[in-house]
This record gives C-alpha cells, sequence and structure tokens, in this order.
C-alpha cells in the first residue's frame, strides 16, 4: 500500500515531467529564441561595441557582460514557463484535471516552479555554450555560481506563478515582462558596474533585486561584484520567502481558480 | 455507507447570486443518482462544490466519510468527475492526458500505463491514443473525459451532463457502459437534461431549483405519482366514423393517429377491448412525453409559483 510520502512523491514527479515535456515540445518557441536572441546580444554589444568601450572592473567588456546575459535569460525564461504555462492551464480549464486531484496547493506550487528552474537552467546551459563562442567563461566560486542561478530561477518562477494566478488574458501576462521585468533587468548591471552611475542612481539600483542577482553570479564566474555576495544571497532569499508564502496564500484562497 | 452526504450547504456568488439555499443531500453507496433541475438550478454549483473547483459559504461535503474540508486528500482520491465542458489540454495526447491524471492520483506510470490502456479499449479510443486530444471529435472527447475520470478507481463518479450533444448511438453506448461500471460497484451522480436518460439509468433522483432540492426520493416512487399518462396509437386503417371511449378523453391528430388520456386507475386492457369492438386495429403505441419529464416540469413549476 503506497505510502501518502510516495503519493505525494508520484504526483510532484508527474507534475514535473508534464512541464519539461511542454517546453521540450514546443522548443522552437522556449529553447530556440534565447539562443538567438542571446547570440545576437553578444555579437552586437560584446564584439562590435564592446571593442571600442574597452575593459570594465578588470575584464574585456564581452567577458563583463556574459554572466549578465545568461543570467537575463534564465530569469525571462524561468518566468515565462510559469506564466504561460499555469495561464494557459487555466485558459483551457485543464488547470481543474490538478485541482481536484489529491494534491496539496504546495506540491501545486512546487511542481510548476520547479518546471520554471528546469526550462531556465535548460536555457542557461545553451546561452553558456553560445557564449563560449565569444569569450572565455573561467568559474571562480562554483558553489556560488550555481546556487545563484538555481535561486534567481526560483524567484522569477515565483513571479511567473503569481502574475498568471492573477492574468485574466494573454495580455495581461505580458504587461509584467514588458513593463517591469524588462526594464529591471536593463537596468540590473548586466551591461555595465553601478560604479559608472552618479550617486543617486547608484542608491536606487539598490532597490532592484535583480543587481543582486547579476552581481552574484558576475561574483561566481569573474570574482567582482558590486554587492556584498552575502547581502545578494540574503536579499534573494527574502525574495523567494514572500514570494512563495503570497503564491501559497493565493492558491489556498482560491485566487483567480475558484469560484 | 454515505457516498456522498452533504448537509446545509450553502453558497452565494461574488456577484449576490445565491446558487444553494443550505441543501441537504444523501447519496448511498453503490447508487445510480440523477440530480436534476432546470439551468441555473444549482446542479454544477452543488457538483463544483463536492470537487473543490468552488468555495462553499458554509455546509459540510463529506465523501463515503471523509470530510472534504479535514479530510481533503482522502475525499478527493475517491472522486472522479466528467465535468460539462471539455477541459483537457488540447495539445496534449489521449493516452498521455490519462497517464498524467494517474499520476496526480499518485499511480505511477507502470500502473497508469496498463489501466489508461484498458479504458482507451472499453472506450473505443485506441486507436487515437496518440492523437492530440483538440483532433478528437465531439463524441470521442467526452468518452475521454470519461477514461480520464475513471483513470484512478474512483468509488464516486459524477458525471455533469456527459451525454451533452452525443448521437443517439454513441448516447445508448455511453448508457450502457455507465450501468457495467455501477453494476461494478462505482456509485454514480448524474445530473442530465435528457430525463429519458435518467429515466432509464437512475434508482434515486433529487430535483434542485432555484438553490433548493424540491424532490428527493426513489425513481419509481416518483413516477407512480403520475395520476395519467398520454398514448399516442397508430391505426391499421384511416378512422371514418366518430370515435366513442368510455370515461376516456381522445383526441384524433391525424387520419390514422389518436392521442388517449388514461388515467392512473384506468386500465390500458379497456382502451383495447373497447377500440377492438369498434373494428379499429392499433398497430403501434408509446407516451406522448417521457414520463418524468411532466413530473420535473410540475415540480419546477410549483417552486417558481411560490
Amino acid at each position: 500500500m503506497p505510502t501518502q510520502r510516495q503519493h505525494h512523491w508520484v504526483a510532484l514527479s508527474t507534475l514535473l515531467t508534464r512541464e519539461i515535456r511542454r517546453f521540450i515540445r514546443i522548443w522552437p518557441q522556449t529553447l530556440l529564441p534565447p539562443a538567438i536572441t542571446m547570440t545576437l546580444y553578444f555579437v552586437i554589444f560584446g564584439n562590435l561595441i564592446g571593442q571600442r568601450i574597452g575593459e570594465m572592473s578588470g575584464f574585456a567588456y564581452i567577458e563583463y557582460i556574459a554572466p549578465g546575459i545568461i543570467m537575463m535569460a534564465v530569469i525571462n525564461n524561468a518566468y515565462a514557463n510559469v506564466a504561460s504555462s499555469f495561464f494557459s492551464a487555466k485558459f483551457q480549464n485543464h488547470i481543474e484535471e490538478l485541482l481536484i486531484a489529491p494534491i496539496p496547493n504546495h506540491l501545486i506550487l512546487a511542481g510548476y516552479v520547479m518546471g520554471g528552474v528546469a526550462r531556465g537552467l535548460l536555457v542557461g546551459i545553451i546561452v553558456t555554450i553560445v557564449a563560449l563562442f565569444f569569450t572565455k567563461l573561467h568559474v571562480q566560486h562554483l558553489f556560488i555560481t550555481l546556487s545563484m542561478v538555481i535561486l534567481s530561477a526560483v524567484l522569477f518562477s515565483l513571479g511567473g506563478f503569481i502574475n498568471a494566478i492573477y492574468g485574466k488574458s494573454f495580455d495581461q501576462i505580458a504587461i509584467i515582462p514588458t513593463f517591469i521585468l524588462t526594464p529591471l533587468t536593463y537596468l540590473g548591471g548586466i551591461f555595465y558596474s553601478i560604479d559608472l552611475l552618479p550617486e543617486f542612481w547608484q542608491q536606487a539600483s539598490l532597490f532592484n533585486p535583480i543587481l543582486y542577482m547579476v552581481n552574484a553570479f558576475r561574483y561566481g564566474i569573474l570574482g567582482v561584484s558590486d554587492i556584498p555576495v552575502g547581502l545578494a544571497f540574503g536579499v534573494i532569499m527574502l525574495f523567494i520567502v514572500g514570494l512563495a508564502s503570497f503564491a501559497l496564500y493565493l492558491l489556498n484562497r482560491g485566487t483567480g481558480l475558484r469560484h | 455507507m454515505k457516498a456522498l452526504s452533504i448537509q446545509q450547504l450553502s453558497k452565494v456568488y461574488d456577484n449576490g447570486i445565491k446558487a444553494l439555499d443550505s441543501i441537504d443531500l444523501d447519496v448511498e453507496q453503490g447508487d445510480f443518482f440523477a440530480l436534476l433541475g432546470p439551468n441555473g438550478a444549482g446542479k454544477s454549483t452543488t457538483i463544483g462544490v463536492i470537487t473543490s473547483l468552488i468555495t462553499k459559504n458554509s455546509g459540510q461535503v463529506t465523501v463515503f466519510g471523509h470530510d472534504l474540508d479535514t479530510e481533503t486528500e482522502l475525499a478527493k482520491s475517491h472522486l472522479g468527475l466528467v465535468p460539462q465542458e471539455f477541459n483537457f489540454n488540447g495539445f496534449e495526447q489521449v493516452k498521455a492526458i490519462l497517464i498524467t491524471q494517474a499520476g496526480y492520483y499518485g499511480m505511477p506510470a507502470h500502473e497508469g500505463e496498463p489501466r489508461a490502456d484498458k479504458l482507451l479499449h472499453q472506450l473505443g479510443l485506441w486507436e487515437k491514443r496518440d492523437t492530440p486530444s483538440r483532433a478528437l471529435s465531439g463524441g470521442m472527447k467526452r468518452r475521454l473525459m470519461i477514461a480520464r475520470a475513471l483513470i484512478h478507481n474512483p468509488k464516486l463518479l459524477i458525471l455533469d451532463e456527459p451525454t451533452a450533444g452525443v448521437d443517439i448511438e454513441l448516447r445508448r453506448s455511453m448508457w450502457g457502459f455507465l450501468q457495467d461500471i455501477n453494476d461494478q460497484g462505482t456509485t454514480i451522480i448524474l445530473t442530465t437534461h435528457y430525463l429519458e436518460e435518467a429515466e432509464n439509468l437512475c434508482r434515486n433522483i433529487a430535483i434542485i431549483d432555484q438553490g433548493n432540492i424540491v424532490e428527493n426520493t426513489d425513481m419509481k416512487s416518483l413516477l407512480n405519482r403520475l395520476d395519467k399518462e398520454v398514448f399516442i396509437l397508430d391505426l391499421a386503417e384511416p378512422l371514418t366514423t366518430e370515435l366513442k371511449l368510455d370515461n376516456m378523453h381522445i383526441a384524433k391528430i391525424g387520419s390514422s393517429t389518436l392521442e388517449v388520456e388514461i388515467k392512473k386507475e384506468q386500465a390500458l386492457n379497456d382502451l383495447f377491448t373497447n377500440l377492438s369492438e369498434q373494428g379499429i386495429t392499433v398497430t403501434s403505441m408509446k407516451n406522448k412525453a417521457n414520463r418524468l419529464e411532466a413530473l420535473f416540469l410540475s415540480l419546477v413549476e410549483k417552486t417558481v409559483d411560490k
């Protein structure tokens, strides 16, 4: 007789498998575009413009921006995967398959977040391979690099989940990435060190969570960061706990799911 | 044992509509139970609350003795739902949908796959097992929803208008299938607009209207309440003379077709004897309307009058 724990494990792995199968089935929409977009970033910002910019924090410009570009791809894809998958499930009503099943809400959340992390990491690997065609990457701190990329993917998967819970149309799913995520990403120190900014904008940048992720990840690969790495981990953990609690609260309440 | 017990269940939607007004309902294990009512009566809300898709305002729901609020997972594990609207991922393949659903109920793939294969064969979907669900016909989608609801061997199967938009042949084969699984011990609750379906399949019935249970009894007792029935008779030859039948209301609705109203205390034998004496041969006879339909309308009309 299977135990409740075994039931939960089967349910969670089923949900994760379905999520992975989904983004692999539609790979021209999920895996190919980041490879092309990031290649263009490396060609234009890294090679063409980067050669004129020279060094940044003691590294060739293309080498300096590579970690940020990889991180950008990871967080965008983690977010997009959960937002689109969960919203589609709501839109087509097949979320009901999950809601009627004996699966606790925290496992539903975990399954979707793990699916987002899986896509984020796979895209991260693809973009890293692309980056190696343009520059060298010698990882300085492997544990920090891996833990930061995973935590960032978790955080943005949670963001995508909350967006999908509130979303009532595909337009609303696109609003957050377009008007909030993209500006925060570009202002998150991917392409520059915040030391280059005036004092006011340096302080303002500290309110951008993406700055912490990009810098901690850059520290893991290059060994340089604008932010203390411990602080970066603390901020990200705080956001993860906050967003996970809120997402679970919304699920338990049935917001956007149950009448 | 009660398969389902609902007590004092109420639901008011955010827009103020009172969908359920403190209803009580019990369904015994092994029953084939009909939940009938006009559109907007509260049938789907009741099913939504039982299956956790709708949150209740108050009341208690237990499934095979497990409280839906406090023993949620156990209660849910006994339930299978065939919803009114198609609700599967249109891009997923038929067999994958079943195996995934089995996994949600804790059945690993090595258990879910043979179960899925069996159901696909039973419901005539085997040839379509690798087809994305969006490419199925309407009837096949209905059968897929039944297969999905049965994948985890639920003890209580709830079908919300399962034969809506299904052709007669398929509807009859689905009736046979549902009767078989009921015979094997699965309790079934059915909502339908086809009253003939409820009359043929179900042993007990509840009628819900405007959020209240207006009738809850066994089908036989309900049908016994009919005080009269109307029959249509087809005659061998057109009528040429005036027809007279004692104590029976009769109307000619065609040259060789009659409509006869017979009271409960009157015998059909009297009718045929009478017709025979007048040299009239009857070739066929049928009920004018479904018997349950007449009762259903009278019960629902009563609540409107209130």
